[in-house]
């Protein structure tokens, strides 16, 4: 197949063979699971149980609310210890209501829903609404829920679903040893999910470095017409959704448009092997797989963990961490974000945790900008970060954004490029939200002033209609009296006149 | 005759011309950068300020004799954009402590007595004589209004508590490891 190449990018130190033989070990169930309510963008779940409820492992613990939430479901068996507020797994820090759970240590499972037997036979509202209820998200991070991006088709005219196998982010290796070792469920979820998106073709991209997952991918593919099997080349940030679009199928999905637009979507085959199991088994999301790695970590290791296993556990379970671990890192090396505390629970959108040595962080005091310009050759969005930058630092943030500081990705490589050290990304980031927070600001404040206006006119309304009534109030009591003083001024007129005949 | 209607029409349009233009010339000028500060206020017109109003606090702006952090309902947005229009920098900091925030009505204590209602200018409050009120979150701009002349007290003015959907990194520090 002929690729195409992409703009900019780096070749980061990977560092996978730390995981990449390691098969997959289930994790034995923890004492309490920590569930939060918000495990997915949108709006937080809504809890269907209360504090001292006996749940079966896959029952139903909160419900999506809104159009853009997902619902969670209990990993194991057990007893609802206690609904609370609880640090989440965020870099903020921040509380969020979470469900805690003490396992009976039974493991057993709830009646399944029933499993589609013949998925392509069903309706793709039938298939979304099985998505929906299984609380699938996307798992490469995103975690936005799948079946609102199954949606999709509704909209868009789509030709080609493109399951994201680059796994590009250095370290992580769960991709690669799912699609290893479950290359048959990764392949038939694709089909389902193509089936609900009314695209006639799957394309399965692999970066060239996993060509064991190449290998059983393709013996899958070659049973069912219209699934494809590429390799794209070593590059990071291969695994963005415009850019592995981009390199794909040659079509560049315009700023602030979704790649839908151009006829492709993209979904992660970890998610695919979620749809798979929702789909013909009839299970909810309860447990993903979790690579967790570094040069701080005992034996690193790919586990299948049970969702709300507190991270601490994680790397007990593989053998603890060394004193040398400097961040600790909930994702990749590039993309990911630092843990607020090792309580913090695995959530849906879990790739990684990663125990990093001094030695493998890119921490370094920053020194100014020398102008060598690398930043803006590696930037896989054809943006100027070090204008950027300097924007930002000067608190002209509308500059920013007119060049465009909205559409970079995050992938990190201009600051992992930069020789004088300086955190781009960072200020990126920093300007992103702040430009968001100020729009809701700033709408928040239109919507006061329209309601104030709307007040405001309603006062007049009412003032001018009691104005009115009172001048009808006032010209009916005028007309009144002058109806009464009427027949008076004819009979003073009479005599009047009578006088004046007199006279 | 005729001779007296022209010159007298002459004169009329001549004086017009001079007085249009002396009026011109000569307005009052309505400072049209008050004008433009005011559209930026919220409008609310609810004195947390210091001023009557919100027309009275852009008259002060525009003379730039008052910091241009003191409208609370406005918020972080107002103070940059008074900050860009007036061209001075924003001290967005000072305002930080009070936070975004919005009216609550004790259940227990509201008597139903109407009078945030009517004190309320974005109509964020609903309810009926003698009956529980209840503030509508998002219609609420934190103006205090109603904090102030309920009798019984019931209303609080809470701060609203940040989520992870509205939080975002800190600026870097200048000389910040990453
Ligand atoms: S983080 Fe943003 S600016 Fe930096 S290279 Fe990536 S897309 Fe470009
Ligand atoms: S890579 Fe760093 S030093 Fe080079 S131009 Fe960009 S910001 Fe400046």
């Amino acid at each position: 197949m002929k690729l195409f190449p992409i703009l900019g990018g780096i070749h980061p130190e990977y560092r996978k063979e730390l995981t990449s033989e390691k098969a997959i070990v289930a994790l034995p169930v923890p004492k309490t699971l920590y569930l939060p309510l918000q495990q997915h963008m949108g709006a937080p779940a809504n809890t269907t149980v209360d504090a001292g409820d006996l749940v079966k492992k896959g029952q139903l613990l909160a419900k999506a609310q809104g159009a853009i939430s997902a619902a969670l479901h209990a990993p194991t068996s057990g007893r609802i210890a206690a609904i609370t507020e609880m640090t989440a797994p965020h870099p903020s820090g921040l509380p969020v209501l979470t469900i805690m759970l003490d396992s009976d240590g039974k493991d057993e499972w709830a009646e399944p829903m029933p499993a589609i037997d013949d998925p392509f036979a069903a309706s793709p509202a039938e298939i979304k609404a099985r998505v929906a209820e299984a609380g699938i998200v996307g798992m490469g991070g995103a975690t936005f829920p799948s079946a609102v991006k199954l949606g999709l088709g509704g909209q868009h005219k789509l030709e080609i679903l493109l399951l994201n196998g680059a796994e590009c982010e250095p370290y992580l290796t769960c991709d690669d040893r799912v699609m290893r070792e479950f290359a048959a469920q990764v392949v038939d979820g694709a089909r389902i999910m193509a089936h609900a998106l009314g695209a006639p073709k799957v394309i399965i991209a692999v970066e060239d470095n996993k060509p064991q997952a190449v290998d059983s991918l393709k013996a899958e593919a070659a049973k069912t017409p219209n699934v494809e099997v590429v390799g794209v080349p070593v590059q990071y940030p291969m695994g963005a959704e415009r850019h592995l679009t981009q390199a794909v199928t040659g079509r560049e999905t315009p700023a602030r448009k979704l790649t839908a637009d151009v006829g492709v979507v993209v979904h992660n085959v970890a998610t695919a092997r979620a749809v798979h199991q929702a789909v013909r088994l009839g299970r909810p999301l309860v447990s993903r797989v979790v690579t967790v790695s570094g040069g701080a970590v005992a034996e690193p290791k790919n586990i299948e963990v049970p969702l709300g296993t507190r991270v601490s556990e994680l790397l007990d379970f593989c053998g603890g961490i060394s004193k040398e671990a400097r961040r600790i890192i909930s994702g990749g090396p590039m993309m990911g974000q630092p843990l607020p505390s090792l309580d913090v629970a695995v959530v849906k959108g879990t790739s990684g945790i990663l125990a990093l040595t001094q030695g493998e962080t890119n921490e370094h005091a920053s020194s100014p900008c020398i102008r060598c310009g690398s930043c803006v050759t590696y930037c896989p969005c054809g943006l100027v970060p070090v204008e950027m930058a300097s924007y930002i630092r000067n608190d002209k943030l509308d500059l920013a954004a007119k060049i465009g500081v909205q559409d970079c990705v995050s992938c990190g490589s201009c600051s992992y490029i930069c020789p004088s050290h300086i955190p781009l990304v960072h200020y990126f980031n920093y300007a992103k939200g702040k430009i968001a927070a100020l729009d809701r600001e700033r709408r928040k404040n239109e919507q006061t002033k329209a309601l104030v206006e709307a007040h405001n006119a309603r006062l007049e309304r009412q003032a001018q209609a009691k104005r009115e009534a009172a001048a009808k109030a006032k010209a009916a009591k005028e007309a009144a009296e002058a109806a009464a003083a009427a027949p008076q001024a004819n009979q003073q007129a009479q005599p009047n006149s009578a006088g004046g005949a007199n006279a | 005759m005729l001779l007296d209607v022209g010159s007298l029409a002459v004169m009329g349009v001549t004086l017009g011309a001079v007085l249009g233009t002396a009026a011109k010339l000569l307005a009052v000028p309505v400072n049209p950068i008050e004008e433009e500060l005011q559209n930026l206020l919220p409008g609310s017109q609810c004195g947390q300020c210091g001023f009557v109003g919100c027309a009275q606090y852009a008259a002060a702006l525009a003379k730039g004799d008052t910091p241009i952090t003191l409208c609370a309902p406005g918020g972080k947005a107002t103070i940059e954009a008074l900050a860009k229009r007036l061209g001075v920098h924003a001290d967005a900091d000072a305002h930080e402590e009070v936070g975004p925030r919005v009216a609550f009505i004790n259940e227990d204590l509201c008597i139903g007595c109407l009078r945030c209602i009517g004190e309320c200018g974005s109509d964020a409050i609903v309810g009926a004589p003698k009956q529980l009120h209840t503030v509508i979150a998002d219609a609420c701009h934190a103006c205090s209004k109603c904090f102030k002349i309920c009798p019984t007290e019931a209303i609080e003015m809470r701060p609203i508590p940040q989520t992870i959907a509205a939080w975002h990194w800190q600026k870097p520090g200048e000389h910040s490891a990453h």
